[in-house]
């Protein structure tokens, strides 16, 4: 019971706690809005140093900088896509989370389609032929 | 029998593919500079913060562009590559400091020797982001109209310099 009480309390500090990144410049926003569109930005952008980590999760130093470079761009009125593409520009689609439809991509956001049509199809296959030898069974 | 066979096939099938997989480096990202006109950039120079190198200054003859700096390890290994490479070939090779404290890239290339023509000072890595670089040791190679032809991450070693990089400059030194 203890324990169950100590963890309650520790997800509640940890979900409370506001997310600080140690080394950045303080981001203060006046507007609400930017501010939203800040926080989702950076957790949608990929740190090329930590690959599996977003802008928001990372430490690395290139984190930081691209962090402190969006929330500039933010500041001065960019939009999202302006911004995005800026990193696009310099890092490729591969800065993005949620990749493109393009040429190279078009197997990664149709392939599970194909998949699950390869599975249904194996399964319609696979219970015809069941219910064919239990007919010749009885 | 095909019982047999189906699971054998498809565990080999997937045995290459990992295979496969485990030669690729997840760390290289094709970058989206490669033939494309290198970003511009001015910058104070590594050894006199009063004069400033510009892209325009590079431009002209097919050279490499190797950011580099003080604090990161690979970068000293790579240093005496360049170096020998510098002495060898005919190499026309510029440095970009990025993210350095001046005294201490100096001190760097007094102590290992400087290959470079002249280095660039990238104090905040604010031309860093322009050229995309995520993981230093990186070398750009540039034609003469200053197009960004190849690129490469991490540090070059003396094969890669004699086997890519050398055959790439001469073939680029053919172009008008």
């Amino acid at each position: 019971m203890k324990i169950l009480y100590q963890s309650i309390v520790f997800a509640l500090v940890i979900l409370t706690t506001h997310k600080s990144y140690p080394n950045d410049e303080p981001v203060y926003f006046t507007d609400k809005n930017q501010e939203q569109r800040y926080y989702l930005l950076i957790e949608e952008i990929r740190c090329l140093v930590c690959q599996n980590q977003s802008l928001a999760d990372s430490n690395a130093p290139l984190a930081q900088d691209l962090r402190n470079e969006i929330f500039k761009m933010i500041k001065s009125e960019k939009s999202n896509n302006q911004i995005t593409e800026f990193l696009v520009e310099r890092y490729g689609d591969f800065v993005l989370y949620r990749p493109p439809l393009n040429d190279n991509t078009w197997l990664l956001w149709f392939g599970p389609f194909l998949f699950l049509i390869i599975a249904i199809t194996t399964a319609i296959i696979f219970i015809k032929k069941q219910s064919q030898n239990n007919t010749i069974d009885n | 029998m095909i019982r047999y066979l189906f699971p054998l096939t498809i565990f080999i099938g997937l045995t290459v593919l990992f295979i496969y997989g485990l030669q690729n480096d997840p760390r290289y990202v094709p970058s989206p500079l490669i033939n494309k006109i290198a970003p511009k950039f001015t910058l104070p120079t590594l050894h006199n913060p009063e004069s400033n190198i510009s892209i325009n200054d590079i431009k002209g003859t097919v050279s490499l562009i190797n950011v580099w700096a003080s604090w990161c390890i690979a970068c000293r290994l790579e240093h005496s590559v360049l170096n020998e490479a510098v002495k060898k070939y005919h190499l026309t090779l510029y440095g970009l400091n990025y993210k350095d404290k001046r005294t201490n890239a100096l001190i760097w290339l007094e102590n290992l020797g400087n290959p470079y023509i002249e280095s660039a000072y990238d104090e905040y890595g604010n031309t860093g982001i322009d050229y995309g670089v995520y993981g230093v040791p990186e070398t750009f190679l540039l034609d003469k109209k200053g197009v960004i032809r190849y690129k490469h991450i991490g540090p070059i070693d003396k094969r890669q310099l004699d086997d890519i990089i050398m055959p790439l400059i001469k073939e680029l030194e053919q172009e008008k």
